[in-house]
């Protein structure tokens, strides 16, 4: 135990860098992820068969592609057809591209669920299509949504790790580099274990604000 | 005001209008009565384009419904809508279900939408509640907010499809009263009701309407009390006397 403490301090420094990378890819691709799934929800309950098919094909597609080869094919593939990115920047389009079907989702179950009679009245008084969404249906399915937004959110903190594979020095990297160098792998990846469930531990309260507010409806 | 000409409309295989040709003037208050699945709420459904017809035109003041024209805004605006579920918006307290349309639809500045919307609530006998969201209000307070959220668009008519149908029996009285009150002002109504008693007593002229058609129409009395047709006979004996 005094052995763990000790390696702690010394690894903690070190850790901490890659812990700041992770959150950067983490809030990188939660943003990318919501803004993109929004977009493919909208255009998947448009009416307008040619977003809805485009929208719905695309979403197979992305879930059809492990992340992990997502990562590579922007990072590694890419290049080769003229447009090279940091990794840190492959890392963050990969994940916010892969969970933005999950977001997309999501995002359409809430859409679907608000009564009909919500859109027909605002209908009635005049609202188009993006007025009655922004106005309307939107404000109420966030209340749908946002439970299973909060466990998408824990899923990709978890899901950050996978940047290591295209070289980006996150927590999960971090690690493996300081447990080869120094053969202490139960001390590393016990703190790296620890660290990883800490930033989860926000996001479990959150969520569970949220499930309750939601309840409370 | 309202002309409906020879209009069909189908769900599917199933024709639920079939040719209804019908108009409603200016300042007339309409009651279309008639058993459920009969097609009275789709009339009123395809006037402000919520549902499409096939056939047939349907003019508002001149202008065709086409809902999927853009001249279908300007249209809604004219004519607003009273629903069976009242359909108020849950996240908007009384006040801004009704100030939402001149506010955001009408692009009224907003003091002169709360003022006005203000004034509605009190015409409708809510004025205290315009804070209240709508779960915190009876179905029939919910109601009357509903049709000052109508008023606000100062439309030339107003649609009510079965405004009393979801309510407990003792809070009809409240909301076919503002109803009286708003034909006795003037207003242009065409109302879906089973509300016998005030077709009887506000309607200028009752359409019975079965299986598609209209089958009998005409001034309210002569219609509700001295039915021509059969059916009509019939439908009212079994509304008036359903024991």
């Amino acid at each position: 135990m005094q052995a763990f403490w000790r390696d702690a301090t010394e690894f903690l420094p070190i850790l901490m860098s890659g812990v700041a990378l992770t959150v950067i890819v983490t809030i990188g691709s939660l943003l990318l992820s919501t803004a993109l799934g929004l977009v493919w929800a909208l255009m998947r309950v448009s009416g307008i068969g040619i977003f809805t098919g485009f929208s719905a094909g695309l979403i197979n597609v992305i879930r059809g592609i492990p992340i992990i080869v997502l990562l590579f094919y922007l990072y590694f593939v890419m290049p080769e057809l003229g447009l090279t990115l940091t990794a840190l920047q492959a890392a963050i389009l990969g994940l916010g591209i892969a969970y933005s079907a999950y977001q997309a989702e999501n995002f359409r179950a809430g859409i679907e669920a608000i009564d009909k009679g919500q859109i027909e009245a605002a209908q009635a008084i005049g609202m188009g299509w993006w007025q009655t969404m922004r106005r309307v249906v939107l404000p109420q399915a966030i209340k749908i949504v946002l439970p299973p937004y909060g466990n998408i959110m824990i899923m990709m903190l978890k899901d950050s790790s996978q940047a290591s594979t295209i070289t980006v020095a996150e927590l999960a990297l971090q690690g493996k580099l300081i447990a080869s160098s120094t053969f202490k792998n139960t001390s590393v990846f016990t703190l790296v274990a620890l660290m990883y469930l800490t930033m989860s531990i926000p996001l479990i309260l959150l969520v569970r604000h949220f499930e309750k507010r939601a309840g409370h409806k | 005001m309202i002309e409906l000409t020879n209009v069909h409309k189908s769900f599917g295989k199933v024709e639920v209008l079939k040719g209804i040709t019908a108009s409603v003037e200016k300042g007339e208050v309409v009651c279309i009565v008639g058993p459920s699945g009969s097609g009275k709420s789709t009339i009123l459904r395809c006037i402000n384009g919520l549902e499409s017809y096939e056939s047939g035109d349907i003019f508002v003041e001149g202008a065709r419904v086409d809902r999927t024209a853009p001249s279908i805004v300007a249209i809604r605006t004219q004519v607003s809508m009273v629903f069976q579920r009242f359909n108020l918006f849950p996240h908007r307290t009384a006040l801004e279900n009704v100030i939402e349309g001149p506010l955001y639809v009408k692009k009224e500045p907003r003091a002169e939408a709360l003022e006005r919307g203000r004034a509605l609530l009190a015409q409708v006998g809510l004025a205290e509640k315009a804070d209240s969201y709508p779960p915190q209000l009876s179905g029939g307070q919910q109601q009357r907010v509903a049709i000052a959220r109508a008023l606000a668009m100062q439309p030339k008519a107003i649609l009510f499809d079965e405004p009393t149908s979801a309510l407990d029996p003792e809070l009809v009285g409240d909301v076919l009263s503002v109803m009286r009150k708003l034909a006795d002002d003037g207003m242009t109504m065409v109302v879906v009701t089973h509300e016998m008693g005030f077709a009887g007593d506000v309607a200028d002229r009752v359409l019975f309407i079965d299986g598609g058609v209209i089958v009998e129409q005409g001034p309210a009395k002569s219609v509700l009390n001295q039915p021509q047709h059969a059916r009509t006979q019939d439908f009212l004996r079994r509304v008036l006397h359903p024991l």
